[in-house]
């Protein structure tokens, strides 16, 4: 059939919705990533929001954008660039050209690049496309007219009428690779069951799309993301950081036995966790959504307290207010969990950008000596697993444990398998042993440094504690000189054994390479992808990238010290780097630092490898 | 909750207590140890929960569990305590710097939100613990170490920010009144939701003599009025003035003079719904006034630390699953075989 021969395999597709924020691009691209996933693909998605929730609409300032890359085998960023734009008016055009390549598809609604909407989005003259100096393959699809046409006997209105629109997009988009459309069907009918006129017209207005590209543009070329084999079996759900963050400190409550305690105050790109966690009542969860950031950390401080395993979840203007009642978890020696969602800084900074900016604070950011864990995500469905083991580090260390997850890998998501939770370790509070006499509250495991915990309402260890120092021995306050040194050495003690109790630091890429590249937390996706990159041109690179950051994995000077060559590549101006300059002094590394608020270019990450290699 | 017998020593710490000879907060621990006991519930299920100040040291002085924390930050501190196990008795002990001033916005939120906390608000309209500055209750022109020409600002009536945070309870004592304090301690314990107590407390390094005028029997027989529900408003040596309403206010009167009787004085009502009476009693000051001492308000309304466990036991009644396997199978998933 001519229609086979037009068939184009892929393994790599990246996709991008991008409209007005009315326009309903975040759905459009939803259902794409998980029609694909169900496909057994694997898929990156990143939302990217305008900074104004209601911009004047066909504005700059109101674009609101979906990228999905879809995968044959593991993908492990949403992509630099797209392979297909679809542009709803001109404004997404313009904002979005910086995201496609010569070769780039671009698709756009003809029905909305009228005089109007040209002025609206800036442009001054009547073709935006030489105006943008751009000669891209454009498929014009007049979106609007047809959804119209589509629905002019669904007896609804005008508004609701134009709303389905993303679903015509959909459908041209679905066509053009191949995705059968019924788990998009399902997904409509599921969204909208309490409301089953939108859910028809929805339904009508996608199948209208997907023919009308079956129809029309049979001489377009469509693609083929054959299901990659290297998936694991099992079942599979959609996740963004945020989300597997709530999942993971739910799965870190059930496995230790405790309850699950959330205070928190709204701040983006956090807030989702709030709403997440707020949802599971049926599993015992309680939220607290607190006056301020103070009283987020200082319930989650009561909680802790009352023997709960207890969260607080901000963002970096957040963790500034909550350090001193963070470093009071410190002295008292109570598991806290600290999510902090960074996002681009100082003050409100750049609120729905992303950035690494905070590492310092959550190291340093309290007064007095005060070590604390601190833990980085790595990609979306990573924050699962870091939630969990933060969880498990503060309850079984009984500390704080700062959790460094960006706004890139909170919003993004990914195919999450469900895990089997019996296949993760225990977690087993350091509780006073039953029987114990004269017991003290800082009265500690001698090898581990733990102190043990006694929670209110068990007889028999009625006990204060508090923020004023304690004597070693006997627990009262003190402020003698000899005691104060050892407590201070004591609480480092405790969390430099922690790096016992974590896993050593591994190097992907080719390990004999003589340059090693470094990285930490969400960047992880775009480093691995570029060493990856690197390695299939036969450009040698290796890559540590770090979970754990304080303590180090035990081996960190072992690995590095390998490497003829160092690149610490980080979202902000060099903190890891100064971070372990402190740490290994003599160590020699240079550095690739972005704070544009973006995640790093893949092409960009190569091209400097590849140049400090020829240095 | 047991319905044991404790003596005031089992509440008492082997700490030694640190506090200025003299001071106010001293009489205040011992009927404090002497209300738990009367309350029968067990040292191990009452927490006490304070910031900083020199007040804030007497959770050191306890035998329950106790946690002196950080400054300002008691009541929200006190409040995920009491949300993450509603069912301790749980003590939140705060200076009127740590209370009002640094922790204000805990202070009316706890209120608002009516978490099952006693509140004690050690008031001694001073900064001990930082050395004697004027404190967000401190009257105009007050001189202080910070404030050598007298404060420019108008001081907060603990009552008055009580009832904007829409408060049901609010009692006040004096440190040196045995039976006040006692009485309204247990008050306060019994009412569920947040209780605030005003104790006018004595700094006698900072500021001594504060509230002298009340700190004798005769001076509060004359200058303050002892409220009892379903009583009525009588006061003086003698039990011979009381409070009468005057159009949207109210008034002094002698009984005898113009005819009144103990008939026309106001009835104490501690738990009527509308505040306006309590807040005009909770407002008095002299020298026109007697000052209001014991329960002035005590209404019931459902507590946030039962509401959200009643919430939680709902949606379980609804929703079957208990564990995150059981939910996330539950919702929107697919399967690669
Ligand atoms: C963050 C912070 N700021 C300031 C202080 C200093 N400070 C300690 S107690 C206090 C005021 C105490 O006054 P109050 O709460 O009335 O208690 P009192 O000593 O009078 O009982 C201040 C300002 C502190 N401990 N922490
Ligand atoms: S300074 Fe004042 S409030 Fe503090 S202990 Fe001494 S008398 Fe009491
Ligand atoms: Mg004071």
């Amino acid at each position: 059939m001519a229609e086979a021969l037009n068939i184009i395999d892929l393994e790599n597709v990246v996709v991008r919705f991008s409209g007005d924020s009315g326009d309903g691009m975040q759905l459009a691209g939803n259902i794409f990533s998980n029609v694909s996933a169900v496909l057994g693909n694997d898929i990156s998605t990143f939302p990217d929001y305008p900074a104004e929730i209601r911009a004047p609409q066909g504005t700059i300032s109101g674009v609101s954008g979906y990228q999905v890359h879809i995968g044959t085998k593991k993908v492990y960023t949403s992509g630099d660039k797209c392979d297909v734009l679809v542009a709803m008016n001109p404004a997404a055009l313009k904002t979005n050209i910086k995201f496609t390549t010569p070769q780039s598809i671009i698709i756009i609604d003809t029905d909305t690049f009228t005089k109007r909407d040209l002025e609206k989005a800036l442009f001054t003259t009547d073709n935006p496309f030489t105006e943008l100096h751009i000669s891209n393959t454009v498929i014009d699809a007049p979106i609007t007219s047809m959804c119209k046409e589509s629905l002019k006997d669904s007896g609804l209105d005008n508004k609701s009428i134009i709303r389905c629109k993303n679903m015509f997009a959909l459908g041209l988009v679905c066509w053009l690779f191949n995705r059968p459309l019924e788990h998009a069907l399902h997904m409509l009918e599921k969204k909208f069951s309490k409301k089953p006129t939108i859910a028809e017209a929805n339904i009508k207005v996608l199948t209208d799309g997907y023919n009308y590209g079956h129809n029309t543009h049979a001489s377009v070329p469509t693609y083929r993301l054959e299901s990659s084999e290297t998936q694991k079996k099992g079942f599979y759900m959609d996740v963004d950081g945020n989300k597997a963050t709530a999942y993971g400190l739910i799965a870190a409550a059930e496995r230790a036995g405790l309850k699950l305690f959330l205070g928190s105050y709204p701040i983006t790109p956090a807030t989702d966790i709030l709403h997440e966690l707020s949802k599971h009542k049926a599993l015992g969860v309680k939220t607290v959504q607190a006056e301020d950031e103070i009283a987020g950390v200082a319930t989650a401080i009561g909680a802790s307290f009352a023997g709960c395993l207890a969260v607080t979840t901000t963002s970096g203007p957040g963790l500034c207010l909550k350090s001193e009642a963070i470093n009071l978890a410190v002295i008292a020696e109570l598991p806290l969990v600290i999510v902090d969602v960074m996002r681009g800084g100082p003050s409100t900074g750049l609120p729905t950008k992303s950035e690494q900016t905070d590492l310092l604070q959550a190291l340093y950011g309290r007064n007095g000596e005060s070590p604390l864990v601190v833990i980085a995500a790595t990609s979306p469905t990573n924050c699962f697993e870091a939630a969990f083991y933060a969880s498990k580090i503060a309850v079984e260390h009984m500390t704080p444990v700062i959790l460094l997850t960006d706004g890139y890998i909170a919003n993004g998501s990914a195919a999450w398998r469900i895990p089997d939770l019996a296949s993760y370790p225990e977690i087993t509070p350091n509780y006073v042993p039953e029987g114990t006499e004269n017991w003290k509250p800082y009265n500690r495991d001698p090898e581990t440094k733990v102190r043990y915990w006694a929670v209110p309402g068990r007889k028999g260890f009625e006990h204060r504690i508090g923020g004023l120092e304690k004597d070693y021995s006997t627990s009262a306050i003190s402020t003698n000189p000899a005691n104060h040194q050892k407590m201070t050495e004591t609480r480092k003690a405790k969390i430099e054994y922690i790096s016992t109790c974590i896993p050593d630091l591994k190097v992907e890429g080719n390990e004999e390479a003589s340059l090693l590249v470094v990285g930490w937390g969400g960047t992880y996706g775009h480093l691995h992808s570029a060493v990856k990159e690197c390695n299939q041109k036969n450009k040698p690179v290796a890559l540590a990238h770090f979970n754990f950051i304080n303590p180090l994995p035990k081996n960190t000077l072992e690995v590095l010290s390998k490497y003829k060559k160092i690149v610490v590549c980080e979202q902000n101006m060099g903190q890891f780097a100064g971070y372990l300059r402190m740490n290994f002094p003599g160590l020699q590394m240079t550095q690739f630092n972005k704070v544009e608020g973006q995640p790093l270019a893949i092409n960009e990450l190569k091209e400097h490898f590849i140049k400090l290699m020829e240095e | 909750m047991s319905e044991l017998q404790y003596k005031p020593q089992d509440f008492k710490s082997d700490q030694y207590v640190r506090w200025c000879p003299g001071c106010g907060d001293h009489a205040f621990l011992n009927y404090l140890h002497k209300a738990m006991s009367e309350l029968g519930i067990a040292p191990h299920e009452t927490a006490v929960i304070s910031g900083i100040g020199c007040s804030s040291r007497l959770p050191y002085y306890m035998n329950t569990y106790g946690f002196h924390t950080i400054h300002g930050r008691a009541a929200a501190i006190a409040t995920g305590l009491k949300v993450a196990n509603p069912k301790l008795s749980v003590w939140q002990i705060s200076g009127d710097g740590d209370g009002l001033a640094i922790g204000g916005n805990h202070f009316i939120h706890a209120i608002r939100r009516n978490i099952d906390l006693n509140m004690i608000l050690l008031n001694n309209e001073i900064y001990g613990l930082t050395k004697g500055q004027y404190s967000p209750t401190s009257p105009r022109g007050f001189v202080s170490k910070s404030s050598p020409y007298g404060t420019v600002e108008d001081p907060f009536r603990p009552a008055e920010l009580a009832f904007g945070a829409r408060g049901r309870f609010f009692a006040r004592t004096i440190d040196v009144d045995g039976p006040t304090t006692v009485s309204v301690l247990t008050a306060a314990a019994k009412h569920k939701g947040a209780s605030v107590v005003e104790v006018l407390q004595n700094c006698v390094i900072f500021n001594n003599g504060v509230h002298s005028i009340l700190a004798t029997k005769e001076g509060r027989a004359e200058y303050a009025i002892q409220l009892k529900q379903g009583e009525p408003m009588l006061f003086g040596l003698n039990n011979e003035k009381g409070l009468m309403q005057d159009g949207f206010g109210l008034k002094v009167v002698k009984l005898g003079e113009n005819g009144i009787t103990e008939k026309d004085i106001l009835i104490h009502d501690a738990h009527t719904t509308d505040n306006t009476l309590h807040l005009k009693l909770a407002l008095m000051q002299g020298p026109d006034f007697p000052v209001a001492l014991g329960v002035i308000r005590d209404v019931e309304a459902p507590s946030y630390d039962e509401s959200v466990e009643a919430q939680i036991c709902e949606v379980q009644k609804n929703k079957k699953v208990r564990t995150l396997t059981e939910q996330l199978m539950a919702g929107e998933i697919w399967e690669l075989k």
